[in-house]
């Protein structure tokens, strides 16, 4: 990226000054290198972002921005209502509420090396993954409704999982205001075969080990410790979000310009918060939510019967879930100094809430919210936990992964996923995988380094560093 | 003649399909999306699927052409190789009708790499170049 048109505000914080259509300035929270490396396309896509109606304060990149559709991947921005504020389905994207959730395991690196392969093995077995995969869950119509109403709420009732895990979860696993009438019925068709399904791409299942602490107060709260096993889940909404997207993304756009809404880029479809079609989005769109919820718990309870198979009395606590394809209504206090109520987009961004903020688990309050960032096969994952103040930088939120550093198509003619299985399993990784293409797109190498974005996020003051995760198994889709 | 190509995309990947005509420009756009997920030359053209869409424009037309066999590929599980088109005018904008020849997905045999999620209005363009030739293209979400 051109950093000529930028200010820097810190070491890790760079304003892009309000012009043209721009309502507010463009914020981008990343070190030099970063920065630099950044495609120009993420200032652009800042920049149109700002010129939206309704914005807040300032429209946020976060660490691993990259060039997306309409919003950049790692945008950040909040709209009120009252003023004339939008929702976006470009803004949250085609994969709702995709996001990440840990599980513990009580496991050390030691307990899981004499079964790794036989765990791998089990796990690939019994995880749904890749294209074409279905679940063994049909759900009825009215099965359907209750669960995009419900979501993890509705799984654990029907006896996936307990109680305990809604604690930690989002909004308590279940997001208010979800609209399963306001779901189209080709988004419910779609879903009909991929509840407990992981996906493909970038999603995956993966056993880790925490391999460094940064953080001993947050480690401790969140109960990890160095040498400690645990399970990351990394997907979304599936078939019945990816429809929803589609759905709402045309129905904007034409109806954007009766609005009266310019956009400077199509893929920022939007509706005014206060319209039928917003409100209708919005209750469709926490309906995906739900889904995903729903989702990553049933895969839950698919990897804990693995688990409990192989290794009987090894239970699996969920940590944390997050989601990072959102957009939530959420309570903040503005640079002018006042309270309001927010619709906060976060496409390819989490939630991260500081210390002290009431809706974490009363267990994690005192050091903040944990943020789950997302690896890449070969790579690290980090457990980070929301930084004191965050709520003023970026309306409680930070990066959510590496972001990719070359194309698939790149990737595809660099390397054979044959080759990638194999290298990896020289350092102890073990993939899974229903296709060596998929594993080719999704080499490590294909990303940036996380280290470098989570380094970025913790010295932005986003959220600061608690744990890196190194991997050992990864079911990928 | 149906011409077909992915393009780089940071996150996806983008699909053009070129020809003589609208109508072979929107198979090869097709072609391409089916590239995304696997060599399409790996895809026997067995069993016809039925489409149609409507749209205000060329370009929503594509997206919808391209979205309607996202859902086919989804809910049928199956791949195509081979489609047949019409596009008509008409008052409110162009009607599409197609058949799309596939089959199941086989995992082994196709190693698809990602299903696509939905087809996106980045990069979408419909136009007739000075060349006379037709290109349809877009980014989609994989």
């Amino acid at each position: 990226m051109d950093t000529s048109r930028l200010k820097r505000r810190g070491p890790c914080e760079w304003e892009l000054p309000a012009s043209g259509r721009m309502r507010v300035p463009g914020v981008i929270f990343a070190s030099k290198e970063l920065v630099q490396a950044m495609d120009d396309k993420v200032a652009e896509q800042v920049a149109n972002v700002a010129s939206l109606p309704g914005i807040v304060d300032a429209s946020y990149a976060m660490p691993d921005a990259h060039w997306g559709y309409g919003f950049p991947i790692g945008g950040v921005a909040a709209f009120d209502a009252d003023e004339g504020g939008v929702v976006s389905a470009g803004g949250v994207g085609f994969d709702i509420s995709c996001g990440v959730r840990t599980l513990h395991t009580g496991l050390r690196e030691a307990d899981v090396a004499a079964v790794k392969k036989r765990l791998a093995d089990l796990l690939f077995a019994r995880i749904p993954a890749g294209v074409g995969s279905t679940g063994a869950l049909r759900l009825s119509a009215a099965q359907m409704d209750a669960m995009l109403r419900g979501g993890a709420r509705w799984a654990v009732k029907e006896g996936y999982g307990s109680e305990a895990d809604l604690a930690r979860i989002e909004e308590h696993g279940c997001v208010a205001g979800a609209d399963p009438t306001a779901v189209s019925d080709m988004a419910k068709q779609r879903q009909r075969d991929e509840m407990g399904t992981l996906g493909s791409g970038n999603h995956y299942l993966e056993v880790q080990v925490v391999d460094a602490v940064f953080d001993a107060a947050a480690a401790r709260a969140y109960g990890l410790a160095q040498g400690d096993v645990v399970v990351s889940i990394h997907c979304g909404s599936r078939g019945l979000g990816h429809q929803i997207g589609t759905d709402f993304l045309r129905e904007m756009v034409i109806a954007a310009g009766q609005a009266g809404i310019v956009l400077p880029d199509r893929e920022l479809a939007c509706a005014p918060l206060k319209s039928a079609l917003g409100q209708r989005y919005l209750g469709a769109m926490r309906a995906g939510i739900n889904c995903a919820l729903a989702n990553r718990q049933i895969l839950t309870h698919l990897a804990r019967e693995a688990f409990a198979g192989l290794l009987p009395g090894v239970r699996l606590p969920l940590l944390y879930d997050v989601s990072h394809n959102t957009c939530k209504e959420e309570m903040h206090v503005s640079a002018d100094g006042r309270q309001r109520r927010l619709f906060v987009h976060r496409k390819g961004a989490t939630r991260a809430f500081g210390p002290g903020h009431r809706e974490l688990p009363a267990e994690y309050r005192h050091v903040g919210q944990p943020v789950l960032i997302g690896g890449s096969m070969g790579t690290a994952s980090w457990v980070l936990a929301g930084s004191a103040g965050t709520e003023e930088r970026a309306f409680g939120s930070a990066c959510h992964g590496a972001g990719r550093a070359m194309s698939r198509n790149a990737a595809l003619r660099r390397w054979h996923g044959r080759n990638v299985v194999d290298e990896l399993a020289a350092k102890g990784i073990l993939i899974r995988s229903p296709s060596f293409r998929g594993v080719a797109e999704e080499a490590p190498l294909a990303y940036k380094d996380v280290g470098e974005v989570v380094e970025a996020a913790d010295r932005a003051g986003l959220a600061r560093k608690v744990a890196r995760l190194r991997p050992l198994v990864c079911i990928k889709g | 003649m149906i011409g077909w190509q992915t393009f780089e995309h940071e996150a996806d990947v983008g699909v053009r399909g070129t020809g003589a005509t609208l109508v072979e420009a929107f198979a090869g756009a097709a072609l391409a999306m089916t590239a995304a997920v696997c060599d399409p030359a790996t895809v026997a053209a067995r069993a016809p699927v039925l489409v149609g869409c409507a749209a205000p424009d060329a370009e929503l037309l594509l997206l919808d052409w391209l979205n309607a066999l996202v859902f086919e590929m989804a809910t049928r599980r199956m791949l195509f190789a081979r489609f047949e088109l019409a596009i008509t005018p008409s008052e409110g904008g162009p009607h599409l009708r197609a058949t799309a020849w596939g089959e199941p997905v086989d995992v082994v045999r196709h190693q698809p790499a990602a299903e696509v999620k939905g087809a996106s209005f980045c990069e979408l363009k419909v136009a007739q170049r000075a060349d006379g030739q037709w290109l349809a293209q877009c980014v989609v979400d994989v």
